[in-house]
C-alpha cells in the first residue's frame, strides 16, 4: 500500500521533473527569440509589409486619391526606365552622395584626430561640432540658401566684389551639387566626427608612447596606429552614410522654392523624384517603382560595400596581428 | 543627409488603405446620430489667412449650440498635402475644408466625395466664373467662392520717374494700355530710359497672366490633352520670351532672389493680383514708389482665390453647409476683407461703398478696392483647367526658367517640356 503509493508519488514527481526540463529546455532554446521578437514583429509591420505593398502598387495604377486601378505589370517601371528623369536623379543622387560622403569622412577623421589631443574645454568642443547636427535639415537649408542665392547671395556677392563671374548655384548643375553637399557636410561631419573620436579613444594609450619612443611623430601614428585600428568603425560609417547619401531628400528639395530639383532637373534626386511622381503627378504606380528600384539599388551598393569592407577587414587584422610584434 | 526613408511611401499608402478600412467600418453607423438642436461641434481647416477668427466667435454666439474649432495650416501647399492625403484615406478631414482655385480642378475629378452645396440663398452669389470653376460636370457646386486675385500691373513710380515716364496712376495706365504689346512696348520704352532696371519680374509669372486667358490651354473639356499641338500656347511661349529677352529680370517668381530683389530696384513692374498687393508691401517694405495701375494687358485676368467645402465625410454636413454659407456671405466676407485684404467674390460685395472705397497707403493710397472691383468685372475669359492643368502648367514654368537661366535654347526647352507633358499621361 505504502509503496504503492509511493510509486505513485515517485512516477508523479519524475513527470513533473521531465515537463520542468523540458520547460527549461525550451526556455534555453526558445526565449532568445521570444526576446528579440518585437524588433521583428516591428519590423514585419514597418518595414516588411510596406516593402511588399509598394511591390504591390508598383505593378497597379495607382491614383493618390483614387487609389488602386488596373494592374499593369511591369509598365510602370518600363515607362519608369524610358524616362530621361529617372537616369538624369541617379546621376545626380550618386553625384551628391560623393560630394558628401568622401569629403565629410576625411575632414570628420580629421577633426576627431583633432578632438583626440588633449584640449582645454574637452566638452565644449565636442559638444560644438554636434551642434549642426541638433539643426533641422530645413533650418538648415533656410541658412544655406542666402548663401547661395545666383544674385544676391552672400557667396555670390563676394565673388563679384572680387570682380569674378558669379557661379550659378542654381542653373548649372556641378554647383548645385556642391551647394547641397554643402548642407550635407555640414550638418553630418560633426556627428561622424564624433563617432570617429568615440573609437579612437578606444585605442589603448600604450601603443602611442611605444611609438613616440620610437621617434614617431604625429602624422606617423595616426597614419600607422589611429588609422588601422579605426577601420571596422570607417566602414560602419562609410555603410551608413551611403545608405542616408543615396536618400538625400531634405537639403535637395529645399534648395530652391520650387523643390522639384530644378528647372532642368539639375538636383532632382531619386528620392525627389519618387515624391514628384507621388504627391506631384499623384502616380503612386511610378512611384512605387521608383521607390523599389531605389531599393535595389541601396541593396546593390550594400552588397559591394559588404565585399569590399570583408576584404578591409581582412587586412586589418592581420595589421593588428603584425603591429604588437612591430612595436615591441 | 536626412534618413529618409525608403518605406515612408509605402507606409502612407498602407496607413492610407488600412484606415479606409477602418474607418468605412465605423462610419456606416454615425451617419444619422446628429440631429438638429443638439449641440454641434464643427472644425473648419483653413491656410493662410482667410480672415475669419473674429468670424466664428460672432457665429458662435448666434448659434449658441454650435462650437467652432479652427485649423489653420501655415500654407496652401500643406493644406493640399493634408487634403489629399485624408482624403485618400477616407476619414479625419474637417467638417469645413478651405480649398484653393489651383488644386480645384484635381477635386473636382472627386466630385462625389463633396457634398453638393447648391441651394437658392446662394444663386447669384458670387461672379458667374467664380462658380463655374466649382461646378462638375454633373451641375453640382461642390465650393463656396471666398475671394478671388483680379489682376492689375504694381509698378515703381520713382523709377518710372528716373525712365522719364509718367508716373499717374491713369496715366501709366493709358502708357502700358490693355493689350500684351502695348505693355511690352511699354517696357522698351523704360529700358530706353537708361535706368537698368529690368521691365518685370520673371517670364513665369508674365505667363501666368497670359495662359489665364487662353480659354483652353492645355485641355479640351472631355480632357483631351491639347497642350503641345495648341497653336495658341506656342504663340504665348514664344512672344513670353521674346519679351523676356530684353525686359525681364529672370527672377524665379518666389525664390528667395526674387524677394531680395524688392530691396534691391529688382524690377518696375509686376502683374499683381490683389492679395499680392500683401506680398509686395512685405518684401519691399520702407521701399517707396509702389504703387498700382487700373488696367491689365489682354483684357482681365484672375490669378488664385479661394473656396469652401464640405467633405461628404463630414458627420454634419447640414450644420457645415450652414455655416460655408454664413462665411462666404457677402457681409462676412467684406469684414474679412476689411481685416485681412482677402478680395472678394461675392456681386453685392463687389458693389458695396466699403469696398470700393478701400484705399491702400503703402501704394500711394491708391483706390485698390475701386481699382481691384474694376479688374474683377474685366475678367471675361474663364480659363478650363482639367485633371493635369497644374501638372503641365508647371512644367511650363520650368520650360520658361530653363530659357531664362540659358541652360537650353526656347526650341530645345520647347521639346523637352513635350516630352515632360507626355511623360503625365
Amino acid at each position: 500500500m505504502t509503496t504503492a503509493a509511493a510509486v505513485e508519488v515517485n512516477a508523479r514527481s519524475i513527470r513533473r521533473i521531465a515537463l520542468s526540463h523540458k520547460l527549461s529546455r525550451w526556455d534555453v532554446r526558445f526565449s532568445p527569440y521570444l526576446y528579440i521578437s518585437p524588433f521583428f514583429l516591428v519590423f514585419a509591420v514597418m518595414g516588411l509589409f510596406p516593402l511588399l505593398y509598394t511591390a504591390w502598387v508598383s505593378v497597379h495604377d495607382w491614383n493618390l486619391i483614387g487609389g488602386q486601378g488596373d494592374f499593369v505589370g511591369l509598365e510602370n517601371f518600363v515607362t519608369v526606365l524610358t524616362q530621361g528623369y529617372f537616369w538624369n536623379s541617379l546621376r545626380n543622387t550618386f553625384s551628391i552622395f560623393l560630394l558628401s560622403s568622401i569629403p565629410q569622412i576625411i575632414v570628420a577623421l580629421g577633426i576627431a584626430a583633432v578632438l583626440d589631443f588633449n584640449l582645454r574645454g574637452k566638452t565644449f568642443w565636442r559638444m560644438g561640432v554636434l551642434l549642426p547636427y541638433v539643426v533641422a535639415p530645413v533650418a538648415v537649408a533656410l541658412i544655406f540658401n542666402d548663401l547661395f542665392g545666383d544674385k544676391y547671395g552672400l557667396i555670390n556677392s563676394a565673388i563679384m566684389g572680387l570682380g569674378l563671374e558669379p557661379v550659378r548655384w542654381h542653373v548649372d548643375v556641378i554647383p548645385s551639387h556642391l551647394a547641397i553637399a554643402t548642407m550635407v557636410n555640414f550638418r553630418w561631419t560633426g556627428y561622424n566626427a564624433l563617432i570617429f573620436l568615440a573609437a579612437m579613444q578606444a585605442v589603448p594609450r600604450d601603443y602611442y608612447e611605444a611609438a613616440i619612443i620610437d621617434g614617431a611623430n604625429r602624422w606617423r601614428t595616426f597614419r600607422s596606429i589611429t588609422l588601422p585600428l579605426l577601420r571596422p568603425i570607417v566602414i560602419f560609417v562609410i555603410l551608413t552614410s551611403t545608405i542616408g547619401g543615396l536618400q538625400i531628400f531634405d537639403e535637395a528639395r529645399m534648395f530652391d522654392n520650387v523643390g522639384q530639383g530644378g528647372a532642368s532637373r539639375q538636383w532632382q534626386t531619386l528620392t525627389l523624384y519618387i515624391y514628384e511622381l507621388g504627391w506631384g503627378q499623384r502616380n503612386f504606380g511610378r512611384a512605387s517603382a521608383v521607390a523599389w528600384l531605389l531599393f535595389l539599388i541601396i541593396i546593390l551598393i550594400a552588397v559591394i560595400n559588404f565585399l569590399i569592407t570583408r576584404r578591409i577587414a581582412g587586412t586589418a587584422d592581420r595589421k593588428l596581428r603584425v603591429r604588437p610584434k612591430g612595436i615591441s | 543627409m536626412k534618413r529618409f526613408p525608403r518605406s515612408t511611401l509605402a507606409v502612407t499608402v498602407a496607413g492610407a488603405a488600412s484606415f479606409a478600412l477602418v474607418m468605412s467600418g465605423c462610419s456606416a453607423g454615425t451617419g444619422t446620430e446628429q440631429s438638429t438642436g443638439d449641440n454641434v461641434k464643427l472644425t473648419v481647416a483653413t491656410f493662410n489667412e482667410f480672415g475669419y477668427d473674429d468670424l466664428f466667435a460672432e457665429y458662435e454666439k448666434a448659434n449658441p449650440n454650435v462650437t467652432i474649432t479652427h485649423k489653420k495650416a501655415a500654407t496652401s501647399n500643406e493644406a493640399r498635402d493634408n487634403l489629399t492625403t485624408r482624403l485618400a484615406a477616407g476619414s479625419g478631414l474637417s467638417d469645413v475644408e478651405a480649398i484653393e482655385v489651383d488644386w480645384l480642378p484635381e477635386l473636382l475629378q472627386y466630385s462625389d466625395q463633396f457634398v453638393d452645396l447648391a441651394s437658392d440663398d446662394v444663386d447669384e452669389r458670387w461672379l458667374d466664373w467664380k462658380t463655374e470653376a466649382a461646378t462638375d460636370a454633373d451641375g453640382r457646386l461642390i465650393a463656396y467662392g471666398t475671394d478671388i486675385g483680379p489682376e492689375a500691373v504694381c509698378y515703381r513710380s520713382d523709377l518710372f520717374a528716373a525712365a522719364g515716364l509718367p508716373t499717374d496712376r491713369a496715366e501709366v495706365a493709358a502708357l502700358l494700355g490693355t493689350s500684351w504689346e502695348s505693355y511690352y512696348a511699354a517696357g522698351e520704352k523704360f529700358a530706353a530710359g537708361g535706368t537698368n532696371v529690368p521691365w518685370f519680374d520673371s517670364a513665369g509669372a508674365t505667363w501666368q497672366g497670359v495662359v489665364n486667358q487662353i480659354p483652353n490651354a492645355y485641355e479640351e473639356e472631355d480632357g483631351t490633352i491639347i497642350a503641345t499641338e495648341n497653336p495658341e500656347v506656342k504663340e504665348a511661349y514664344t512672344s513670353v520670351l521674346e519679351a523676356s529677352t530684353t525686359l525681364s529680370a529672370h527672377l524665379g517668381q518666389w525664390s528667395d532672389d526674387w524677394t531680395a530683389s524688392f530691396q534691391n530696384d529688382g524690377f518696375a513692374t509686376m502683374l499683381c493680383p490683389g492679395w499680392m498687393l500683401g506680398v509686395i508691401s512685405g518684401n519691399a517694405e520702407g521701399v517707396a514708389g509702389w504703387d498700382i495701375a487700373d488696367t491689365f494687358p489682354g483684357g482681365g485676368g484672375n490669378w488664385g482665390g479661394s473656396y469652401l467645402t464640405v467633405p461628404e465625410q463630414s458627420k454634419n454636413q447640414a450644420e457645415a453647409q450652414k455655416l460655408a454659407s454664413w462665411l462666404t456671405a457677402p457681409e462676412q466676407q467684406l469684414k474679412a476683407f476689411a481685416s485681412k485684404g482677402t478680395f472678394p467674390s461675392q456681386l453685392e460685395a463687389l458693389e458695396s461703398d466699403e469696398l470700393l472705397g478701400a484705399t491702400n497707403e503703402f501704394f500711394n493710397n491708391a483706390p485698390t478696392g475701386e481699382i481691384l472691383a474694376n479688374r474683377a468685372a474685366a475678367v471675361d475669359v474663364t480659363p478650363f483647367k482639367g485633371e493635369f492643368y497644374f501638372a503641365i502648367n508647371d512644367a511650363m514654368q520650368q520650360a520658361l526658367t530653363r530659357v531664362e537661366d540659358g541652360t537650353m535654347t526656347p526650341d530645345e526647352s520647347w521639346a523637352q517640356w513635350v516630352t515632360d507633358v507626355e511623360a503625365l499621361g
